[in-house]
């Protein structure tokens, strides 16, 4: 695309056609008292060199630890190929271009990733991703609040594994839209939604994360033949790798989940310090309409010929204006081709292998954690990759004896769920070696054995 | 463009309106707004018993370019949807006046005449329009 700047000689015919002396004279609007000539905190400007210096010391920092966080992202190993291909010139956009059909490479990359989606998922639709896990919850619930309108309710379930965070950023986006999330009781024993299921009151939606945020498994056939029955949607979140193992939310209970969200970050996007990352979202077919974002569908053009199109635009914000389904009009481009990528060069079976192995060092893992006198499960349900462990002494401390180690040892749950007291949740994923794990093991032993609880 | 029903009123929004024997009032789309809108691709439709006032929206029709609402011309309640337009929203394009109607309102009130148009004068309308 040719990019052709203005020369002085441009500006100055254009400042004279307005009748503006100078650039300045533009900004005249703003008022004066809002002109500052230095912000604060903010250093001056580097040079080049000077910035790259800087980065690299910063980056040295970081070191590479052995990290057993993850709580929502988590670290894989991402082949070379994939981000040596999503880089190229072709698809290096963050977004569904303009003029989408001019790119038929582009369109066609974001179908397969869709088809991949849906086949992950086991539904029918799946959109051209949103921005990440969080706000995809958020576009869920507005989903479903459109589509179930004759619950006026504006009552959308979670269930209690579903990640605080998501809980959060959902209840920002739209919670003044007139969504109330409510959050079912957790049984303390398994960790996952407690009984008796109340019949009494049919909520719009219900929330059910499978992987739970504190690792556990849902009895998700149950919980979504009861949401159903009272007429409600079920909006599953889903971790991308946890589905080469576990049952696909379109076969949740006799119906299915009618919507299924998750975060993307898996397949083949780097942690980065917390993004960007991407939303994924399918949904059953009947749910088409109300789905919010880009779809791109396969067509065929006048020769005969296949080709791909933005399809079901009349929902979006562009022709539908204020009553469009979501003012998302674009997608996570970038991320999506990466993860296109990824799925396209692990296939089934790779794919199956890495949450095989994630699955097994996760269990390694556990055996030698609880082994430790101190530290027990939290909760007695089966695992995918992620676990929720009790201590008998506070997290904060032994996290940071172990960060002294260059061990990220997990996540301190007493920030997001001070109910279940001394907990920390880890998560061992395939790029942790059996050395790497007793590693993690033998320190932790160490903190134990040196140090008494209470 | 081809003669408009007189035995129907219309109003501003390109609607059409039939007085039915039972008091309810049947409305649709008239053949302008199904050729503006083109081949109609998806009709959401209210619910049977909810209310609507004048003016305000109760469906939306969606063609390959556009998606218009259509508004209630009376203040009323729902007593029937055209439920084929789900599978078949291209009936609308096909017959505006007859298989294509979008609801059935029973009036609040004895409707007021005067504020909707006649065949004539929603003629004029699109004379206007076209001109």
């Amino acid at each position: 695309m040719p990019f052709i700047p203005h020369t002085e000689k441009d500006t100055e015919e254009m400042l004279k056609a307005i009748g503006a002396p100078d650039l300045d004279t533009l900004f005249d609007e703003i008022p004066a008292d809002l002109l500052i000539d230095s912000l604060d905190g903010v250093p001056q400007a580097l040079n080049e060199m000077q910035i790259v210096r800087l980065m690299r010391d910063r980056a040295a920092k970081d070191g590479a630890p052995l990290c057993f966080i993850g709580a929502g992202a988590y670290e894989h190993h991402i082949p070379t190929a994939v981000w040596d291909i999503a880089t190229r010139g072709e698809y290096y956009s963050a977004y569904t271009p303009y003029q989408a059909e001019a790119s038929q490479g582009t369109l066609q990359t974001i179908y397969e990733y869709q088809t991949m989606i849906t086949e992950l998922t086991g539904l029918d639709v799946s959109n051209a991703s949103l921005y990440d896990g969080a706000s995809a919850l958020a576009e869920a619930a507005l989903m479903a609040v459109r589509s179930n309108r004759k619950n006026k309710s504006g009552r959308v379930l979670l269930a209690p594994g579903v990640n605080p965070t998501y809980e959060k950023v959902a209840t920002a986006i739209a919670g003044s839209q007139n969504i109330r999330f409510e959050r079912l009781a957790m049984d303390s024993k398994n960790g996952n939604t407690a009984d008796p299921l109340d019949n009494s009151e049919p909520p719009v939606a219900l929330v059910i994360q499978q992987p739970s945020f504190f690792g556990t498994l849902e009895d998700v056939d149950r919980l979504t033949d009861w949401a159903q029955q009272m007429g409600a949607l079920v909006i599953a979140i889903v971790n991308p790798t946890s589905l080469a193992l576990l049952k696909a939310p379109g076969h949740w209970g006799e119906a299915g989940a009618d919507i299924a969200i998750g975060e993307g970050q898996p397949l083949g996007v780097p942690l980065s310090s917390g993004g960007p990352y991407f939303g994924f979202m399918t949904c059953k077919q009947k749910e088409v309409r109300q789905m919010p974002g880009r779809i791109v569908g396969r067509t065929t053009d006048l020769n005969g010929d296949y080709g791909f199109t933005l399809t079901l635009q009349a929902r979006e914000q562009h022709i539908r204006r204020s009553k469009a389904t979501s003012n998302i009009c674009t997608n996570q481009g970038l991320m999506v081709t990466a993860a296109t990528i990824y799925m396209s060069l692990l296939g089934y079976e790779g794919l199956r292998q890495v949450a095989q192995a994630s699955y097994q060092n996760t269990a390694h893992l556990i055996r030698g954690l609880t082994a430790i006198d101190g530290i027990e499960r939290l909760f007695d349900s089966p695992h995918f990759h992620e676990v929720a462990l009790k201590l008998d002494r506070p997290v904060a401390p032994v996290l940071e004896k172990l960060s002294s180690k260059d061990i990220l040892g997990g996540l301190d749950l007493s920030a997001t769920s001070p109910d279940l007291g001394d907990a920390l949740l880890v998560c061992a994923t395939e790029t942790k070696t059996e050395s790497d794990l007793d590693t993690f093991i033998a320190a932790v032993e160490e903190i134990f054995s040196t140090e008494a609880g209470r | 463009m081809s003669e408009l029903p007189g035995d129907l009123l219309y109003t501003s929004e390109h609607e059409w309106l039939r007085r039915e024997n039972d008091g309810s009032v049947t409305v649709g789309v008239t053949d302008h707004a199904q050729s503006a809108l083109g081949d109609l691709v998806y009709v959401e439709l209210p619910e049977v018993g909810q209310d609507v006032d004048s003016g305000g929206d109760m469906a939306v029709v969606e063609s390959v370019k556009a998606a218009s609402d259509v508004y209630a011309p009376i203040d009323g309640s729902i007593v029937a949807v055209n439920e084929e337009l789900a599978d078949d929203p291209e009936k609308i394009n096909a017959d505006p006046y007859g298989d294509g109607w979008i609801v059935r309102i029973q009036p609040n009130e004895s409707i007021d005449e005067s504020a909707l148009m006649t065949p004539d004068t929603y003629q004029e309308l699109l004379d206007q329009e076209d001109a």
